[in-house]
């Protein structure tokens, strides 16, 4: 739906980064001087202990926060120029999320759930009812489209976060976690679904975890460790 | 314009959410709501006071009614014509005249003291002594019970809020006038005025039994039009033998209604506002849970590309909503438990009971429910910036 970013370079450029959070009159370091370039088309997990600095880097690349020090490019348009408004627009535009708590608004459905970014497009009820449609077939949820997310389980809810993370055709996937709460069965779903949705789909997807076990399934993996990256593997 | 549509789209969307929610917060919602429906129905009720005591005593005046009071007299009470004198105002131009003359009636005001059913005590009940045309010049004036009295006796008629409100003032009954036992032949209306909260009798009578010689208070005139006011006002004010001041009687009823209604729309205004301000921090109280519960929600939304000023205006409708709520329900509970109830109350200008009804207007109605959008917006405003400025990284978090 949304255009490919046109970029000769990565993808995402996370160029020098800085994040400082003061705490009372104590500055915390969480990334310190943080280089990474993703191509399009990657899988790339995210790994590394608690606080060490994963979950704010992919916040930076969402556009939900902005760096101290550094700039980060996605398909070479610096998110720093950015005010918050025109920020909120290009998030619609270009990024998917998958949180670890799935995040659905408790009083829709399935199918409402999912058309939540649609309704900032300027797509008529008809297409982004086809639109729906096509994402619950692609997660295996056309069937629940009707239902609540308090009647469906850790997993399917977590397949209708991802079904509304690409409904809109984001240029980036950002899954924070997404099998953090699921027992080992469906988190294998899950990381099914992700992998089939790189591998056959195209989709850039960046994947923050602590568990091997999903990073397996990942095209190449960078671990953090005090706000600096500290190992690379590719699969 | 499709961008207005879009963001329209927003608004909406997140302002369902919102409202979707509110059975999860039903506690701190129903008690706003509450909060808010208890300022307007004593507002409206209050105020309702004041409007009926104000339709009573000038709604219903025609404005070809005059009153003709000594110079310097601010109510019938403390003014004072002697019969030649209320000749020569009955003869001035501008007075409708009848076959037996014109339409005017010197009359004497005076209190009796009578048990109001209600309490039992004894009130203030003013007591009128008329001539003949005085129900020519109160052309609503209508018996609905009994007869008018026979001028040169001794019998008193009540007005139907009289009747109702006082003790013992059936037809039949009796009343004391002086040291007389004067009997009841009927009970009058007068169109909801007050005069039916007088009792009326023949003017002579009335001054002998009160030694009041021969001199009256007012004079009551009904004009040939309404503009024939300044020349029967001229006549009488350049009128070297007369010493008067001659008023509308809409505008004097208005003066004499005017320190009572002051102090009950003060009083109301000044109730309700205090409440009101309770309201406003049950409504923000509301409104800050509102937010709180939903933390996550919100910056789910924010995260998706929503914007700040969808998530304002979107906790902003919600106060409203259930403000408004609150609003019609306190209007609702001032109608029907208080419009067209009746009571009497002291008015303080003739230092006599003033039977009246409370009346619910429309007006009082828009007045409670502005009222109510008024503390909506007040108590939602905050918390829907709270809500704006919501870090969103942070708040993805949250559980």
């Amino acid at each position: 739906m949304n255009e490919p970013t046109k970029t000769n370079g990565p993808l995402v450029n996370v160029d020098g980064v800085e994040k400082v959070f003061r705490r009372g009159s104590e500055d915390i370091h969480v990334l310190r001087d943080l280089h990474l370039k993703v191509p399009a088309g990657e899988f790339l997990a995210l790994m590394g202990p608690s606080g060490s600095g994963k979950s704010t880097l992919l916040n930076l690349i969402g556009g939900l926060d902005r760096p101290t020090r550094g700039s980060v490019s996605i398909g070479g348009e610096r998110l720093d120029g950015l005010s918050d408004r025109l920020l909120a627009g290009w998030r619609a535009r270009h990024i998917g999320f998958v949180f670890q708590l799935y995040n659905l608004m408790p009083t829709l459905n399935a199918e409402r759930n999912v058309e939540l970014p649609l309704l900032l497009t300027h797509l008529t009820k008809a297409e982004r009812r086809k639109h729906v449609a096509a994402a619950l077939e692609m997660v295996g949820l056309s069937h629940r489209a009707k239902h609540f997310p308090r009647t469906m389980s850790g997993g399917e809810q977590q397949r209708v976060g991802i079904a509304r993370g690409i409904v809109t055709d984001p240029t980036l996937l950002l899954c924070d976690e997404p099998t953090g709460d699921l027992d080992r069965k469906a988190g294998d779903g899950i990381l099914d679904l992700l992998q089939a949705l790189n591998r056959e789909h195209g989709k850039t997807i960046i994947m923050v975890t602590h568990d091997p076990h999903a990073s397996a399934r990942a095209l190449r993996t960078v671990h953090l460790d005090k706000g600096q990256l500290s190992a690379e593997a590719v699969a | 314009m499709a961008g207005l549509f879009k963001w329209f789209l927003q608004v909406a969307s997140v302002t369902k959410f919102g409202l979707l929610s509110i059975p999860q917060r039903r506690g701190s919602a129903l008690a706003s709501v509450i909060g808010i429906a208890g300022v307007v129905a004593v507002l409206v009720s209050v105020l309702s006071m004041a409007t009926g005591f104000r339709q009573t005593m000038s709604g219903t005046i025609p404005p070809d009614a005059v009153i003709v009071l000594r110079n310097g007299a601010d109510s019938e009470m403390v003014s004072g014509l002697s019969r030649p004198e209320t000749r020569l105002i009955a003869d001035a131009p501008g007075l409708v005249r009848g076959s037996d003359g014109p339409l005017a009636s010197a009359e004497l005001f005076v209190i009796v003291d009578l048990p109001k059913r209600s309490t039992g005590t004894d009130v203030n009940v003013p007591m009128r002594g008329v001539e003949r045309a005085a129900f020519q010049v109160r052309d609503k004036l209508k018996m609905v019970e009994g007869r008018a009295f026979e001028f040169g006796k001794n019998e008193v008629i009540v007005g139907t809020a009289a009747a109702s409100q006082f003790a013992g003032m059936q037809v039949g009954g009796k009343i004391k006038v002086g040291r007389e036992q004067w009997p009841i032949v009927g009970v009058f209306s007068a169109n909801g005025a007050a005069a039916e909260s007088e009792v009326w009798t023949d003017a002579t009578m009335l001054q002998g039994a009160f030694n009041r010689g021969d001199s009256f208070q007012a004079v009551y005139g009904k004009l040939a039009t309404p503009g024939a006011f300044n020349q029967f006002k001229d006549s009488l004010t350049t009128n070297p033998q007369l010493d008067v001041k001659v008023e509308r009687q809409a505008d004097f009823n208005e003066s004499q209604s005017a320190a009572m209604t002051k102090m009950i729309d003060t009083l109301g205004i000044l109730i309700a506002g205090l409440m009101a301000v309770g309201a406003v921090f049950g409504a923000l109280n509301t409104m800050y849970n509102a937010v709180s519960a939903r933390t996550r929600e919100i910056a789910t939304l924010r995260a998706l590309g929503f914007g700040r000023g969808s998530v304002v205006v979107s906790v902003m409708i919600e106060s409203l909503a259930l403000a408004l709520i609150g609003g019609l329900i306190g209007a609702a509970l001032a109608y029907l438990f208080f419009n067209g109830h009746r009571t009497s109350t002291m008015n303080f200008q003739s230092f006599s009971q003033v039977s009246f009804a409370f009346a619910v207007t429309p007006a009082l109605l828009v007045k409670g429910i502005t009222w109510a959008a008024i503390i909506g917006v007040v108590g939602g405003i905050f918390p829907a910036v709270r809500a704006a400025r919501l870090p969103i990284a942070s708040a993805l978090r949250e559980l």
